[in-house]
């Protein structure tokens, strides 16, 4: 049968066309912290040269504050110039890996779900998509914590042959929320290691951990540093995701490769944002593991928000999985009882026709899950949609209104 | 004349186009680890960058920079002001529309329109783009394939030549000449041959890439130059990328003609634009819509930043001519844009001390030679 595979821009425009409750998309609706819009504002007063050109690879400073906080954290040191390419957010940098690093016929492995660009970036790349799913450890559950999606070790092995190149990784998950451990890093970092393949992480969420669930760099982990692209956002970071500022770790001879994409591509990034960022990066480099550091303070905001979804989710029996990192909720919309036939036939996705539905008869937006799944298994995974937390309280009480009322109307 | 040398307090590697150092090479090594840490094809030769001696030296505080094409004067306050406003509202700090934020991409067709006569919808004729790089990548990556041919005119901005090697085609250079015998050259007597430009065209050939006001000489191309190049165009069915980022920068006498406007054209031509070089944000990679907006209603009156800028660059210019023959070398004045080619053939300057390629290019020596020297010139 011929699956529909839209993309999310769709439902996006669908969100805005019906002016829906937007808990669909991941970026927050309430603004960057206070010191962060202050560093920008700073940065648009600071003289000519912040309105110009900066260095193409990355602002100088920003690129030695990215060295000297991540060198502590990664504990390697990190060289600014060499292992650090600045791009227009992590989107960019995603892009530049696999410009830079896949050839037509290479294999790169994504695990399901997974962030929607990576398999079009990929075939724009001429290379394989080849998948592997996350699993609820107990068959035919959907798990009540994102902790519960286990992969096979024995399957992961399976998909490693000569040709593969890379591996894609994203933790925290998106949409899931997995936080992977430490044990579950080793068995890729192993398979990386026996198979001499890349890997590319990408960590947007990387500060948004929960319920004592840690996040751990893969490429911390020995024999990594030097295969792994490390990816993450200062969007995701400073809460302010239309700045547009990423970037790429790795070592100097896989970033060489990325940077010859990036100057023939975009060649800079904005000079005031990258210069808010690294003054972001200043503060929280002092004030790391300290209550001030926003790197604590928002987790815990949203630690909150993240339960008060839950149970409204729970209350009109759509089971949430409890994420342990990330910005998202996923939710299993099996035992939910809704005609859906006005939004598509048979060919089309549940979880589609569902969100669709759910916008324009409720006006409330969200995201179908199955679009973070190949062609292939999308369908076995047609029952989950997605829901952003990351949202002032009062877009959350919105959506709860929605909620409530229609379980009552059930 | 001396000619006093000012320090230039330039303390960042602010660069047009950085380089990958010579001393990195591809790997081939024989290591399996290495070999399999290779870069894709697509990127062969592409590492190299016109920049790599020079950025380096000219990071020398003390050394005056006007090899980078960016401006060292303020944008306009306004324009400062409209970022600065914008920042402090919170939905101002998130995702906006993926192809174009809706008040920019509006404010874009009302100028535009204006300028084209002609309606240009926002949501599908305009695509807001990380730069005018970010808009050339995007053209060649969409429109052009392996095996394709791509014209380009001599001399070109640098990125367009490996922009389309990318893309897995085939570039086509094309040069202008330069009109013999004239005493004062402007770049208006740089010019196509027509029967050598028609040459170009074959049943492969998939776009020209046109640059006006053009980098680096500054021709700003002509009615008829352009309408060559529309004939050829709609002849071969072929496509044309204008790139006219200087367009706002014509100086007295001149104007700026839009390829897109010429008949049989719209439908085959992309025009790309900037805002940094609009507004003299460069760093900025983004357009503002307030800034478009308050000049569009200014347009044709003094005021209008898209002319009082060229008003303000024609003195400059005109002081850099006059610097530049006083010391001897003889200019080529441009009718737009950033930039001013000078002829230094008549210094007869000797470079054999100079370390480098025995095969290096005599400018390339010339401009190393006038960074590490700091020259006085008497």
């Amino acid at each position: 049968m011929k699956r529909l595979q839209r993309h999310r821009v769709e439902f996006v425009q669908l969100a805005a066309d019906h002016k829906a409750v937007n808990v669909g998309q991941g970026f927050p609706d309430f603004g960057p912290p206070e010191f962060a819009q202050e560093a920008f504002s700073k940065a648009v007063n600071g003289g000519p040269m912040m309105h110009q050109y900066t260095r193409g690879f990355g602002h100088p400073p920003l690129v030695k504050s990215l060295a000297k906080f991540f060198s502590r954290i990664v504990g390697h040191e990190i060289d600014p110039f060499e292992d650090i390419l600045v791009t227009v957010g992590a989107y960019q940098a995603l892009f530049c890996a696999f410009q830079a690093l896949v050839d037509e016929g290479d294999e790169v492995i994504f695990i399901e779900p997974f962030f929607d660009c990576y398999q079009p970036m990929v075939k724009m790349a001429g290379g394989k998509a080849v998948y592997v799913p996350l699993r609820p450890r107990v068959e035919g559950t959907a798990g009540l914590s994102s902790g519960d999606w286990v992969l096979s070790p024995e399957e992961l092995a399976s998909k490693f042959t000569p040709r593969t190149k890379a591996i894609v990784i994203n933790t925290p998950n998106n949409p899931l929320g997995k936080v992977y451990k430490t044990e579950e890093l080793q068995v890729i970092a192993d398979l990386c290691i026996k198979h001499n393949v890349l890997c590319i992480s990408d960590e947007v969420y990387e500060w948004l951990t929960y319920d004592g669930a840690k996040h751990v760099k893969i490429a911390s982990l020995p024999g990594m540093w030097e295969r792994t692209v490390t990816i993450s956002s200062g969007g995701k970071t400073f809460s302010a995701t239309g700045w547009k500022v990423g970037w790429a770790i790795g070592s100097g001879h896989i970033m060489k490769h990325m940077k010859a994409i990036h100057q023939n591509t975009v060649n800079h990034c904005a000079t005031p944002v990258q210069e808010a960022v690294s003054q972001g990066f200043e503060r929280e480099y002092e004030l790391f593991g300290t209550p001030e550091s926003y790197f604590q303070q928002l987790p815990a905001m949203l630690h909150h928000k993240r339960k008060k979804l839950a149970s409204c989710l729970e209350g009109v029996g759509l089971q949430p999985i409890m994420p342990e990192g990330g910005y998202f909720i996923t939710a299993d919309i099996s035992s939910v009882k809704v005609d859906l036939s006005s939004e598509g036939g048979e060919d089309e996705l549940t979880d589609y026709k569902f969100v669709k539905w759910l916008t324009k008869e409720k006006g409330l937006a969200t995201m179908p899950v199955s679009t973070f799944y190949s062609p292939e298994h999308s369908k076995e995974f047609d029952k989950y949609i997605r829901f952003c937390f990351v949202k002032e309280d009062s877009t959350l009480d919105a959506a709860e209104d929605i909620l409530k009322k229609w379980s009552q109307g059930q | 004349m001396r000619i006093t040398r000012q320090v230039l307090n330039w303390s960042r590697l602010a660069c047009h186009s950085t380089n990958i150092s010579c001393r990195q090479r591809f790997c081939t090594s024989q290591h399996t680890m290495a070999s399999r840490h290779t870069h894709s094809k697509r990127i062969e030769g592409l590492d190299k960058n016109v920049w790599v001696a020079f950025t380096s030296l000219a990071a020398d505080p003390s050394v005056v920079n006007l090899g980078q094409g960016y401006p060292d004067i303020p944008p306009p306050s306004y324009v400062k002001e409209a970022l600065a406003e914008a920042a402090s509202v919170d939905r101002m700090n998130q995702y906006t529309r993926g192809f174009g934020h809706p008040s920019l991409v509006k404010a874009l067709s009302q100028v535009y329109g204006k300028v084209c006569e002609r309606q240009i919808d926002p949501l599908k004729e305009i695509l807001v783009t990380v730069g005018g790089y970010g808009s050339l990548f995007s053209t060649m990556q969409a429109l052009v394939e392996e095996g394709d041919e791509v014209i380009i005119i001599e001399p070109f901005f640098d990125c367009y030549v490996p922009m389309v090697r990318m893309a897995g085609a085939k570039p086509v250079l094309i040069p202008l000449h330069l009109k013999s015998g004239k005493k004062t050259i402007t770049s208006a007597d740089w010019y196509l041959d027509p029967d050598e430009l028609s040459s170009k065209f074959n049943s492969k050939t998939k776009a020209i890439i046109i640059n006006t006001p053009n980098n680096p000489i500054g021709k700003v191309f002509t009615r008829d130059e352009l309408q060559m190049i529309a004939d050829l165009c709609i002849k071969h069915d072929t496509l044309c990328f204008s790139d006219e980022v200087y367009e706002w920068l014509i100086y007295r006498g001149h104007q700026h003609i839009k390829i897109a406007t010429l008949p049989g054209m719209w439908d085959r031509t992309i025009t790309i634009s900037s805002a940094g070089k609009t507004f003299s944000v460069t760093g900025w990679k983004e357009a503002v819509a307030q800034g478009l907006l308050k000049n569009f209603e200014l347009m044709g009156q003094p005021e209008c930043y898209f002319s009082s800028l060229a008003e303000e660059l024609e003195c400059k210019r005109d002081r850099m001519a006059a610097i530049v023959t006083e010391a001897g070398m003889i200019p080529v004045i441009p009718e737009g844009g950033y930039f001013m080619l000078v002829d230094v053939t008549s210094l007869n300057q000797d470079l054999s001390h100079m370390v480098g390629d025995d095969d290096e290019a005599y400018d390339y020596k010339f401009v190393k030679w006038m960074i590490k020297e700091k020259v006085e010139f008497i």
